[in-house]
């Protein structure tokens, strides 16, 4: 994903001579060096000066560039939180956030660097989009969006390529919740490279004889509340799932919807209120229970009204 | 007020008077709106009605005049000593002053850029604004703009982290065109342990003992200047000195040494005076202190 968003950077920049690329010192790992090849009189290297960085991109916007800053997501919103609270939200900067190496699979780098608290952080600022891409092609879609679009934006890119979920035919809109399939007995609700992860455990269901609906939500914020309510109205049971904190993310986002609108069992699959750690991904997605198996197991659990203390809630 | 043609004011002897009548009414405000800081925003009058009358080009009537130059009160805190000063400028009425603070206004009790034209940042959170300036020194410098950023930092504000951060950056990317002052006026809110065997809550003078500052910027690359930040000859000099040096590829530093509460005999140097509303025995004492004379023989206005 981070490769797409570098990529589609670089090309709108060709057309567009107001973007700019504003590095941490990161830009190997985030892909903007791509973009520095490409334009290298557009790629300002800010340094290991996260907080200067934010608003370096706040006084550039005030001039009519369109900065975009590449760095990891939790020097954003832990290390520079009041620099984008502050700077970039309040002010309604014309700044794109690329926080890169989000949730937990962020290549054995372990608690420091996964952000799993990003999205409640950020969905609670007033006045900023909140975009978690569920594939590449989701991703360059809402890169374009975002570069034509003033305001702020917090662009939640995962580090490693996902299954493909849409094709050329995508459209990029802000708000809108996206179901990638029906089904009867559950809604799973989920956001980023996850809502894959859901799809393939809907499927494992089905052979379980239980009909599962994947709902995918791209934008924390906005979010057409609404269609979210709609979407749950036919289900007993809705579970979220999310490379994220249970705390305030997409769980929070669904819980406080429903809640209002069609209360409905909820069950939050996510980190259970606890550190990360330095492993592969395969292991941090079975601990922390979002492969698909997991998510199908907990599906089925809870379906049968069995409530197994297991990873995910945070009793 | 009277103005020259390019908007600043005609002598010197104005430059006093606005900075009397600025004072006054930074007292007034904040008795008015029962809430505010007094010491920083009187330390900083003399450089704020400096800046506004004299050195910076800007176009009242006409805020977002894309080649003004920027100004930048990264010490939010002495919001009202800038939003006084704007006033007399003509940026908004004098009347409006008496909005500070008040719910809906404009006039926030730190800088909020979405709320007032003119105001090129939104400030409070200590640290922050010479990054934004910074940022519009090098877009300036991108875009073949000539105008010149001046960003007013405190002295208790450097120990913020994120300054330094600034300082290193603007150094790398050689922002002639960028000035930092620093009012120097040599007291913190709270202060730091005190000697063992001494009573009190801290020292609250000095904020940077120990920390040679125009040390540690030149060795960033900065050019320093020191001045008296009460000396109008001297703030309008350095400032002319600062923007002659924007071709060059150091960005330059004023140091004003400055007097927390400066222009009340009974505010002068005392922390108290920090964040503390004048009773109004106090704001008849400051109006006798500062009213101007009788109005003088030549019929300048004020």
């Amino acid at each position: 994903m981070r490769d797409a968003w570098a990529e589609t950077l670089r090309d709108l920049a060709v057309e567009n001579p107001d973007l700019l690329v504003l590095d941490g010192d990161l830009g190997t790992s985030t892909r903007a060096d791509r973009f520095a090849a490409a334009h290298p009189d557009r790629f300002l290297q800010m340094g290991i000066a996260e907080q200067n960085m934010v608003g370096v991109a706040a006084g550039l916007a005030t001039l009519g560039y369109v900065p975009w800053l590449s760095s990891f997501a939790v020097f954003f919103t832990h290390r520079a939180v009041d620099q984008v609270r502050m700077l970039v939200a309040q002010t309604h900067a014309n700044v794109k956030i690329g926080a890169a190496y989000t949730g937990l699979l962020t290549g054995f780098t372990g608690k420091t660097h996964q952000d799993v608290e990003d999205l409640a952080i950020m969905r609670a600022m007033p006045g900023m989009t909140v975009i978690a891409p569920g594939d590449a092609t989701e991703c360059v879609a809402a890169v374009r969006w975002a570069t034509a679009t003033p305001g702020p934006v917090y662009l939640r890119l995962a580090r490693d390529a996902g299954p493909d979920l849409f094709d050329d035919a995508y459209r990029f809109e802000p708000g809108r919740v996206i179901g990638l399939r029906e089904g009867s007995d559950v809604l799973i609700v989920s956001t980023g490279l996850q809502s894959a992860r859901c799809l393939a455990a809907a499927e494992l269901l089905e052979t379980l004889g239980i009909s599962a609906g994947v709902l995918h939500v791209p934008t924390l914020k906005p979010v057409d509340a609404p269609a979210m309510a709609a979407a749950a109205r036919g289900v007993r049971l809705v579970v979220t799932a999310e490379e994220h904190t249970i705390l305030g993310g997409l769980g929070g986002l669904v819980a406080e919807i429903l809640g209002e609108r069609e209360p409905r069992r909820l069950v939050r699959i996510g980190i259970a209120d606890t550190w990360g750690e330095s492993a592969p991904n395969a292991f941090l997605l079975e601990r922390h229970g979002l492969s698909p198996e997991r998510v199908a197991e907990r599906v089925a659990r809870e379906l049968a009204g069995v409530a197994a203390p297991v990873g995910g809630t945070d009793r | 007020l009277p103005l020259t043609p390019d908007g600043g004011v005609a002598r010197e002897a104005d430059l006093e008077q606005i900075a009397r009548r600025g004072r006054l009414l930074v007292v007034e405000s904040v008795a008015h709106s029962g809430a505010g800081h007094i010491g920083g925003p009187l330390s900083a009058m003399d450089m704020l009605v400096a800046l506004y009358f004299r050195v910076l080009r800007v176009r009242p009537q006409e805020p977002d005049w894309p080649e003004r130059d920027r100004f930048i009160l990264s010490k939010g805190h002495s919001a009202i000593g800038l939003y006084v000063v704007m006033a007399l400028r003509g940026y908004f009425p004098v009347e409006e002053l008496a909005t500070f603070d008040a719910g809906d206004s404009r006039l926030q009790g730190h800088p909020d850029m979405t709320r007032l034209p003119g105001l090129e940042a939104s400030t409070g959170s200590l640290g922050q604004g010479l990054a934004v300036g910074l940022g519009i020194a090098l877009g300036a410098r991108m875009r073949g703009l000539g105008v010149h950023t001046f960003v007013m930092l405190g002295d208790g504000e450097t120990q913020e982290g994120m300054v330094w951060e600034s300082v290193m950056v603007a150094a790398r990317y050689g922002l002639g065109n960028l000035t930092a002052i620093v009012d120097c006026n040599g007291l913190q809110q709270y202060g730091w342990p005190l000697p063992p065997g001494e009573d009190g809550r801290g020292d609250r003078s000095d904020p940077l003992a120990g920390t040679h500052l125009r040390a540690a910027l030149e060795a960033f690359g900065w050019r320093v200047l020191e001045i008296d930040g009460h000396d109008f000859d001297a703030i309008v000099a350095a400032c002319a000195d600062a923007r002659a040096a924007a071709t060059g590829r150091q960005p330059t530093a004023i140091l004003a040494r400055t007097v927390k509460g400066r222009g009340l005999s009974f505010t002068e140097g005392r922390f108290e005076w920090h964040a503390r509303v004048a009773t109004a025995d106090e704001v008849a004492a400051a109006r006798l202190e500062l009213e101007p004379e009788p109005e003088p023989a030549d019929g300048v206005a004020r």
